[in-house]
């Protein structure tokens, strides 16, 4: 497994020369802009606009990276061929999987932490000039370090996204892949309202793949604290543990099952 | 014979074709072979013979359906093996955004290699394989006879006991070519064992201990080229110009066939036992010269197309790419 660490940082390599990065440009375009925009259109409310506006983002360019990047990262070797000779090499084919995953999960702290400083430097210049007794009424201080609660969350949810869509691309072509990854991240969303699916529908067939559904795609609604942050309500260590657990078993599950199909993989 | 450094008992490989109802399509067929250490085998085959699925069995980016494989004693699956063998890929790609050092690098480190020992071997490789100059330009600026150096690098950087190469001419010049020949000759000088596959039958004479013929996924033939009858001599064409014209008689008899060709020369086709030196020696003296002598033989391709014919409907149908 060590040399699943000499995969990762080939795959961070391959982000930073693809210019994955160049995502976070954008991103502190639409923060500054929206800064601008928004502090000549409300009065007292632009950082708490803001500090939704950047975990959202924060978020959905996250996801956007996991799902694109992610799905490409083993059907690309294969489509192209440059697996035959790594895979030739003293490396498992595991190996090879969780270090494509680790690579990634790397790009995407790297992404997320600079994002993460540039929403509190824009916060901070917003709120430089914002009187004290303006800053008492708000629900949060404008650099509240509970952002990093829901920035955590967000990582959390950006790894899990990332372990399903590797589980695709280790079997699957990038569209496939970029489809069913898209239907997990969509369904995630709405995975408690397939709990009770049945009491809204009168279809018992529908209702049962709604309850299969329900247990077997993640419920992704739990990394997602953003609301609760901004607007200052606590979130509890043992929520962030129980939501980080709950990934991990997902994420350990879904590189198994990679790990498994790749390693019997015929390459053609 | 002491171990054999590759081994491979009743291979067989099927691929299902067909979506809604899969059938096997059997690329190889119980392929059993043996190869010697320190031997150059030429594995050779037309295009969808079964060579290249061979080799991928061999390092295990297939499965066999039935049977198995050895190398250096060990099953080809085998992970610490790897650290023993090489391997250049038929017409391989590398990832295009890295330069051949930062490749051979990602490799080294994979290989477990210290810093500094890689970094000298990196350099000697590509050194040895006149690339050294080029080591920090990326590879989507390489040609594809560059690639092929940059490929046969890569299957060298570790210094293996075993390479496996997947058609090494491919993509070179006639410069290339006579650089990796030299090149597999100094290997084999040096108590390498290497495995390669090839459709061009020159290759296998100049380098070849032993060689493998596959065909339809077939093991058609094996052993010595040398030994193989249908390789031996069965004539010379000698070509001379400037013959005079009292001396033609004295060719005809000698040969089985005469031609008059452009600028006053004369192929002339001569019988395996006909002793062509004393004819030249003759024609030398009455004011030819010699142009050309030449061993005449059937091509790896006419014996490619005879066993083909010959397998008929017993072997499988054309595959292609396999």
């Amino acid at each position: 497994m060590r040399n699943a660490g000499v995969v990762a940082v080939a795959v961070f390599r391959e982000s930073v020369r693809d210019k994955v990065f160049y995502n976070l440009v954008l991103f502190a375009v639409l923060l500054v802009g929206a800064s601008i925009l928004i502090g000549q259109l409300t009065a007292g409310q632009d950082v708490k606009i803001i500090k939704d506006l950047g975990l959202a983002a924060t978020s959905v360019f996250g996801v956007f990276i996991a799902v694109f990047v992610g799905i490409s990262l083993v059907s690309k070797e294969v489509d192209r061929r440059s697996v035959y000779p790594l895979l030739a090499k003293p490396i498992s084919r595991g190996g090879f999987i969780v270090g494509k995953y680790l690579g990634l999960l790397t790009t995407l702290l790297v992404n997320t932490a600079v994002m993460t400083v540039a929403l509190y430097a824009v916060l901070f210049f917003l709120s430089r000039n914002v009187p004290a007794n303006v800053q008492q009424a708000w629900d949060a201080p404008a650099l509240d370090p509970h952002l990093l609660q829901a920035i955590a969350l967000i990582y959390v949810e950006i790894a899990l996204v990332t372990a399903v869509a590797l589980f695709f691309s280790s079997y699957s072509s990038p569209l496939l892949s970029a489809v069913f990854t898209l239907g997990i991240y969509v369904a995630g969303q709405f995975n408690a309202d397939l709990k009770h699916f049945n009491e809204i529908v009168d279809a018992p067939a529908a209702a049962v793949v709604a309850k299969v559904a329900y247990y077997v795609v993640p419920d992704l609604s739990k990394f997602d604290v953003k609301l609760a942050v901004v607007h200052g309500v606590p979130v509890g260590a043992a929520y962030m543990a129980s939501a980080s657990l709950y990934a991990l078993v997902y994420i350990a599950a879904l590189l198994f099952g990679a790990t498994t199909i790749f390693a019997r993989r015929d390459f053609k | 014979m002491s171990q054999p450094a590759i081994r491979t008992r009743e291979l067989t490989k099927d691929f299902p074709v067909g979506f809604w109802r899969p059938r096997p399509y059997r690329a190889l067929d119980r392929l059993s072979i043996e190869v010697g250490a320190g031997e150059v085998f030429g594995f050779l085959g037309p295009n969808g013979a079964g060579k290249t699925t061979t080799l991928k069995l061999l390092m295990q980016l297939l499965f066999p359906t039935s049977g198995d494989a050895e190398i250096l004693g060990r099953p080809a699956g085998d992970l610490a093996l790897r650290r023993r063998i090489g391997y250049l890929p038929e017409n391989p790609y590398f990832y295009d955004h890295l330069t051949a050092e930062e490749l051979l690098d990602y490799y080294g480190r994979l290989f477990g290699m210290a810093p500094a020992d890689r970094r000298a071997r990196i350099g000697r490789t590509l050194d040895r394989l006149g690339i050294g100059g080029e080591r920090r330009l990326q590879l989507r600026k390489f040609s594809k006879g560059m690639l092929q150096r940059v490929g046969l690098a890569q299957a060298l950087l570790n210094d293996p006991e075993v390479i496996f190469l997947d058609e090494p001419m491919s993509g070179l010049d006639p410069l290339g070519r006579r650089d990796v020949r030299a090149l597999m000759l100094e290997l084999r000088d040096a108590g390498r064992t290497i495995f390669f596959s090839s459709h061009i039958l020159s290759d296998a004479e100049a380098l070849c201990s032993q060689v493998a013929i596959v065909a339809k996924g077939r093991l058609a033939a094996s052993g010595r080229l040398a030994d193989m009858g249908e390789f031996a001599v069965h004539g010379w064409e000698l070509v001379m110009a400037n013959v005079p014209e009292s001396a033609l008689d004295r060719v005809r008899a000698a040969a089985r066939q005469v031609l008059a060709v452009a600028g006053g020369r004369y192929v002339i086709d001569l019988a395996p036992d006909s002793r062509p030196e004393e004819l030249m020696r003759e024609l030398a003296a009455a004011g030819a010269s010699l142009v050309s002598l030449n061993p005449v033989r059937e091509t790896l391709e006419d014996v490619f197309v005879r066993r083909v014919a010959a397998m008929g409907d017993g072997a499988r149908g054309d595959g292609g790419g396999r």
